[in-house]
This record gives structure tokens, sequence and C-alpha cells, in this order.
């Protein structure tokens, strides 16, 4: 059947310089006559986490799986670690890891049982630089599971299921970690301590991160970089701080004088607050300026977007880096 | 590390699969009681022809017709089951996990393997076990002719479990395999002289269960464990020994040979949006 002859090959772990662990250049993919991606542009450098972020349909499945190699893009360039997913071998395969979103597969499975089976799948892809797969005990405490090491996995709850599905993603250790909304009814404990985990993973073991969420605090929270994916393109691109501050319309300033309440908003909120103490100086109090959240940025550029303005959200980040037109 | 150590590894890997997932399977009350009722009701049917002989023989008819139900049983499993379970578990995730661990499709496909197989062979065994210590001349028979029983019965998993694979991937929906399978087998079943002699049939009905895994599974078996008395019922009144190896050799070749090319274009095919559609198409049906 599909045994591969190919030796686990010794590659390079993910060092800077070692050119971007992820690359796609002019992706498109399409279903019959409906355009799911219209040429997407991205890339993730060793080390980087990047989020992206889009309404329903955008395509942000789509992209992550032909970037796994479970899809066949219809045009485009892409290279996952220096590989193109469609031709990728096991060993490839070895150093990707994929978080899935289990429904009811392995219920009569045992939690421990599970993750040492598919464990044990990565022994002969271990390296020096990267011992695989990781200790299971130490992953299950890490997700915390191991008070539930020996349940069914059918009785675990939807929250427990889905750190599992987290274990299962990185037990090999990845190079380059996709996941596709993780944290979806992820208690706020839970989401932090998965936070912390990818931050860990990312800074410690120089993983490359590429994860899709619906949520904008945890793109925020976790992202080095956010793409906006919109009607099948790139429609933003940047840290988070960038984005806001590009397409937000500036800063929410608040104040009170005379006992009276005041809210203004400012494209430069710094200019309008020298002014506006310099016009009314100490009977200015409780003053507060807040600059436009992602979350607007995000609102704005969506709402742009599917009043069939694209092009025109895309122009409004003209100046950006890499947007994709 | 050299591609031999690798396809070790692949090895290993499947039978630990096929080991969990029997072990699965027997903390799964559903599975269980399906294999219980199945194995109970034959036991029990059988136990009700327990006294009379086959005419003219001295053979106990329990003891004559337990290798045509053995010969059913390994098709049921080895065909069905396998189909049903890989139509299931790629609508359920299981198959998208093995595609994303690396060799993870070859460790699956050996693990439904021996997992059929073991089933197989424990249903046989449940089937047998009794009927060693119920049904007269089943255990004299066995005494001789268990080389032989063993021979079929590995013959017969070879036709059948690639022929299930081939199944389970050409149907995306795993009522559907169980609808459109369970009809043909159940049909096969009735012509394959496993409820009564397939020469008290007409010609042409003989002609189609000779096309079939069944009717030769349950002929070798009985040919293992029956005394030569009772040829006359039997077609030709031979045992066909090369007959039976050509038609399983046959199933088994047409098998193996097809199973890769599908399950290769089934594993293309798996992706996370196809089992997002299944689980909420299956949502929908609850």
């Amino acid at each position: 059947m599909a045994l591969t002859d190919e030796g686990p090959t010794r590659a390079p772990t993910g060092s800077p310089g070692a050119g971007p662990a992820i690359e796609v250049r002019g992706l498109r993919m399409r279903y019959g006559t409906n355009d799911v991606l219209k040429g997407v542009d991205l890339r993730a450098d060793p080390g980087e986490v990047i989020v992206l972020l889009g309404p329903n349909g955008a395509g942000k499945t789509t992209t992550v799986e032909i970037l796994e190699g479970f899809r066949m893009p219809s045009a485009g360039e892409v290279s996952v670690l220096g590989t193109d997913p469609a031709t990728g071998n096991e060993a490839w395969r070895a150093r990707l890891g994929v978080v899935l979103q289990s429904w009811r597969d392995h219920g009569n499975w045992r939690v421990r049982e599970l993750l040492a089976h598919f464990a044990a799948h990565y022994t002969p892809y271990s390296t020096a630089a990267r011992p695989r797969p990781r200790d299971v005990d130490g992953l299950l405490a890490e997700v915390g599971l191991a008070g539930h090491a020996g349940a069914r996995i059918a009785s675990l709850s939807g929250g427990q299921r889905r750190r599992l599905d987290v274990a299962i993603g990185i037990v090999g250790r990845p190079e380059v970690l996709f996941l596709d909304e993780p944290t979806a009814g992820f208690d706020p404990q839970a989401r932090r301590d998965f936070h912390d985990l990818l931050h860990s993973m990312s800074d410690e073991e120089g993983t490359t991160i590429l994860l899709t969420t619906h949520d904008l605090d945890e793109a925020e929270k976790l992202g080095d970089r956010i793409l906006i994916l919109a009607g099948g393109r790139i429609v933003a691109e940047g840290s988070a701080e960038r984005l806001a501050r590009q397409v937000g319309g500036g800063s929410e300033v608040r104040w009170t004088r005379a006992g009276q309440r005041f809210v203004h908003t400012a494209q430069d909120g710094t200019a309008f607050v020298r002014e506006l103490l310099a016009q009314h100086g100490d009977e200015v109090a409780d003053l507060e300026v807040k600059r436009a959240s992602l979350e607007d940025a995000y609102m704005e550029l969506v709402a742009r977007h599917e009043s069939g303005r694209a092009d025109e959200a895309a122009a409004v980040l003209d100046g950006t880096e890499g947007i994709g037109r | 590390m050299k591609a031999m150590n690798l396809n070790g590894h692949i090895l290993r890997r499947g039978l630990a699969e096929g080991r969990l997932a029997l072990l699965a399977s027997l903390r799964s009350r559903q599975e269980m009681f399906g294999t219980a009722v199945f194995v109970a009701a034959f036991i029990i049917g059988l136990s009700f022809v327990r006294d009379q002989t086959v005419d003219g023989t001295g053979v106990a008819a329990a003891t004559a017709s337990l290798p045509g139900v053995l010969g059913m049983a390994v098709v049921f499993v080895g065909v069905l089951s396998t189909a049903m379970v890989l139509a299931t578990e790629r609508e359920d995730g299981t198959l998208l996990r093995a595609k994303a661990l690396p060799d993870g499709m070859a460790v699956y496909l050996v693990g439904k393997v021996v997992f059929a197989a073991a089933l197989v062979l424990t249903t046989v065994a449940l089937l047998v076990l009794p009927g060693l210590f119920l049904f007269d001349g089943l255990a004299a028979g066995l005494a001789t002719g268990w080389p032989l029983l063993l021979g079929v019965l590995l013959l017969g998993m070879v036709a059948s479990i690639p022929a299930g694979t081939v199944l389970g991937s050409m149907f995306d929906n795993p009522r559907l395999v169980n609808g459109i399978g369970m009809i043909p087998v159940m049909g096969l079943t009735m012509i394959s002289g496993v409820f009564y002699p397939i020469t008290a049939l007409p010609g042409w009905v003989q002609a189609i269960a000779q096309a079939f895994p069944i009717y030769w599974i349950g002929l070798g078996l009985r040919s293992a464990v029956l005394p030569d008395s009772m040829l006359s019922a039997e077609i030709g009144e031979s045992w066909r020994h090369l007959e039976m190896v050509g038609v399983l050799g046959a199933w088994s070749v047409a098998g193996l040979a097809l199973a890769p090319w599908l399950l290769r274009r089934m594993a293309r095919r798996v992706s996370g949006s196809n089992v997002e559609k299944a689980r909420q198409k299956a949502m929908q049906r609850v």
C-alpha cells in the first residue's frame, strides 16, 4: 500500500536564516465556478506566530488544508519547510503538527493509549536537535489531562477533548504547527494555559505556528502578525497595533470638564490632547485616550469587504507590506 | 535508517493499532452486543437440530451446518464489518488523524487488516468452541481436520478483507454501506448452501453462488470437519479443493489489486472540511 521507501531525512530544524517556514504565492482555489481563494500570498519565518482572521467562508480552513497537504490548490506556489505539500513525503509530514477537531473518533480508546500510540509514529523521525516524540506523560500533564490518562475518550468533556486534540498535534515536536480554531469551547483558564503552551513552543523550540480564529482577543495576544482574509484575499496584514492604527480611524479621547463628560474621536490622538490641554489646562480631568482596537479595525475591514469594496479595503492599507492584491 | 527498518516500524505500529482497536472494540457494549447476538442466534438455532442426523449418513445435522455458518461469518465480518469501519472512520475523522501522522495511513491500513482478522478469528472461535461440546462429531472432525480448517479460514480472510476495504472505500456514507452491502451478502448466504444443500437449488442459482466466496469457504470448511459420507450433498460429489483455491484466490488477487488504488484515492479525498460536513449532516439527523 502507501508504504514509502524513503528513510527519514535528517532535515535542518527551523533556524533563522534557513528561509521561510511557510511561503505561499498566488494561491488560488476554485470549487466548480466558485473562487474560494483568489490569489493569496503569505509568508511565515521560523518561530513566527501567524494568525489568520476572517469571517466564515473567507477561505481560512481551505488555506490551512492546502498547507497541510490535505487539499490540492487550483493554482499558485506553496512551500512548507521547503517542500510543496502536494508532494510532501512521510519525513516531511513528521515535521508538521496538525491540530484537528475531534468529533467521535477513537471514542472507546483510552486517553493515554491513543496519545502514546500516535507518539510512537514519530520515533523513526527523531533527530538530535528535535527529539521525537515528546514525553507522553509530561505532555498529558502540560495540557491538564494527567488525571484523565485512563479515561475513555468518549467520556471526556468538550474542553478536555480539545486539549487532547492539541496534545496529539504537538506530540511529534513539530517545526510547523497548524491549528484551525483551536480554542473553541475552552474555558478562560484552559485558554490561558493553551496560550502559554503555544508561546513556549514558539520561543523555546522555534516552532512556526499558523492558527485561525474568530477570537480577536486571542489573535492580538498570540499573533506576531495577523492576516485578515476576506473574499479569498489577504486584505490586511501586520501586528494588531499596526492594523488598528491603519484602519481604525485614530483614537478615542474621553475627558470631563466642569462636571460634564466628553468623547471625541480624533485621527491623531496626541495632537488633539495637546490642543485640548493648551486650551483648557487644569479644567480637564479624567483624561482617557484609547487607540482604536483590533476589533474596530477588523469590523471595519470586513464591513468594507462585505459591501463589495474589498479593493478599497486593501487600498486603505497601501503602504503596509505584503498586501495580497 | 534503512527502508527495511521503516517497514518494520510500520508493521509494529500496525500490529499495535490492531490490538488497541480490538481492545477498544471489546470496551464497546454496542459492538460486543452485536457479536454476542450473532453468535448466540446460530448456536441456539443449531442446538434445535442437535439430535437430528443428516439422512443416511449418521452425521449430526448441527455439525453438518456449522461450516456453512462459519463461511457466512467470515464474509460478514471480513467484508461488511471492514467496509463499515472504513466508511465510519472516514466520516468521523479517524482516517484524517491517520493522514496527519507520519506513515499514519500505512499503519492505519495494517491495523485494519489485523483488526479484521482478529475479529473473524474471534467470531469463529466463539462459534466453534461451544460447538465442540454441543454438536456430535465436530470434535472428532476437527481432531484431524484443523490444519485444513485454519488454511481455509486464512484464504477466506484474504479473499474477503480486501474486498471489504474496496466496498468501504467506494461509499461515503456508512449507513449506505450497511444498506447496500447487507442485501447481496444476505442473498448470497441464502443460495450458498449455508442453511440447506446447494444441490437442492436450480442450476443457474448454483452458478451464481459458485462465483462468490461464501459457498467456497463453507465447502472448504465442511471438507475439514465432515466425513466423506457427506459428499452426496455436494456438487459433483467432491470437495473440489482445487476449484476452491481457484475462486478464493481470484477474489484475493482482485481485492489486493484494487484495494491499494481505491484506498489511496479515498485517503487523498479525506479532509477536515469533509469531516466537518459529515458532522453537520449527522447532527441534523439526530
